[in-house]
């Protein structure tokens, strides 16, 4: 403590350009040096190990989700707000993910079997052409919203740079999960039915 | 012409067996792994490869390869006309890479139509960017370098 506090007055003195004076000024130089060392060290540390949209991704958990309003395929106004008070699977989706439409199926499932709980699946297309989703929509019958993604909500929600990809959110809003990839229905479940009947 | 007899985008996704324009069709001597597809970013001239990104354009907005092209969805009839138009003028020993990303390599509906395309156009140097689960993951979890915007 008291060398930092020394350090801090060698630091002050330097930054008025004051020289630094005796045996205790350059024990507390080589210190600071050491010290900014070993910070760069960390933080170059946190980077390799931290990578862009993996980082990204994490930095969501356990905070609120962000927010957005966007249009549904039917036209209506889908605003991830009104949904605060029920517990939300957003599944970013596409015509052309395969294991996207494994998991689709189940979530109309999940949406009829714990919608009465305060269940809520929104899906996000990640398509070009709207008119694919359209389609999809309407042969797979979802009976959820669905709303047209773009790059703005991919970036908001960490980078959707790989599908499928969906966050839970909780009662209050915040992110409680997040599965990249092709995940075990399973696992959602759980994790949604955990949250669904938490008290 | 090639163009005519495209398979339907959402026929891909009906099981059974692979088709021979999955991703698995692409033989593997011609497949890139990322680090080599970074070395060669760094390369002059001819080694230097065109990159064309043949998947989502939105993901393509979203991130890209440094230097890649949008070049249309390989699983899309309007996408391949688009990266036929792209490579039309290029000589056929031009260095070219395709990558889509878009999800699990053995999942990509793009990479291998539009690897065929350019096969059947007579492309000799043609590789395939070898992205196991997608481009996020794959390239831009891993420092490689990268660029938005469409």
């Amino acid at each position: 403590m008291t060398r930092g506090i020394r350090l801090s007055a060698a630091a002050s003195r330097g930054s008025r350009g004051e020289a630094p004076a005796g045996p205790d000024a350059a024990t507390g130089a080589r210190t600071w040096i050491s010290g900014l060392m070993m910070a760069c060290l960390l933080l170059g540390a946190w980077f390799a190990a931290c990578s862009r949209t993996a980082c990204a991704a994490e930095s969501l958990l356990n905070k609120k989700a962000p927010e957005f309003t966007r249009r549904d395929l039917n036209g209506g106004n889908l605003d991830l707000a009104t949904f605060r008070g029920k517990v939300v699977l957003l599944n970013f989706w596409a015509t052309w993910c395969a294991p996207c439409q494994v998991e689709m199926p189940r979530f109309v499932q999940w949406q009829r079997q714990y919608g009465p709980q305060g269940f809520q699946v929104i899906g996000i297309s990640m398509d070009d052409d709207p008119e694919l989703a359209r389609k999809l929509y309407a042969r797979l019958k979802l009976n959820y919203p669905v709303a047209m993604g773009d790059e703005k909500l991919g970036e908001l929600y960490g980078g959707v740079l790989g599908l499928p990809l969906t966050y839970l959110v909780d009662r209050n809003g915040e992110v409680r999960a997040r599965f990249q990839g092709e995940t075990d229905l399973k696992t959602i479940e759980k994790r949604l039915k955990a949250l669904l009947f938490k008290h | 012409m090639l163009l005519a007899a495209r398979t339907p985008l959402h026929a891909q996704f009906s099981g059974g067996a692979p088709s021979s324009d999955s991703a698995f069709s692409i033989p593997s001597a011609q497949l890139l792994q990322p680090e080599e597809l970074n070395r060669l970013l760094h390369a002059q001239g001819a080694n230097r490869p065109l990159v064309l990104q043949v998947g989502s354009h939105l993901l393509f907005a979203e991130a890209h390869i440094a230097g890649a092209e949008y070049a249309g969805a390989g699983s899309q009839t309007a996408g391949l006309k688009q990266l036929q138009d792209r490579v039309a003028p290029l000589p056929r020993k031009s260095f070219i890479v395709l990558y889509c990303g878009c999800c699990p390599w053995n999942r990509c509906p793009n990479i291998g139509p539009a690897f065929k395309l350019l096969r059947d156009l007579g492309f000799t140097n043609v590789k395939a960017l070898y992205l196991a689960d997608n481009l996020g993951a794959d390239w831009v979890d891993k420092g490689n370098p990268v660029e938005r915007g469409r």
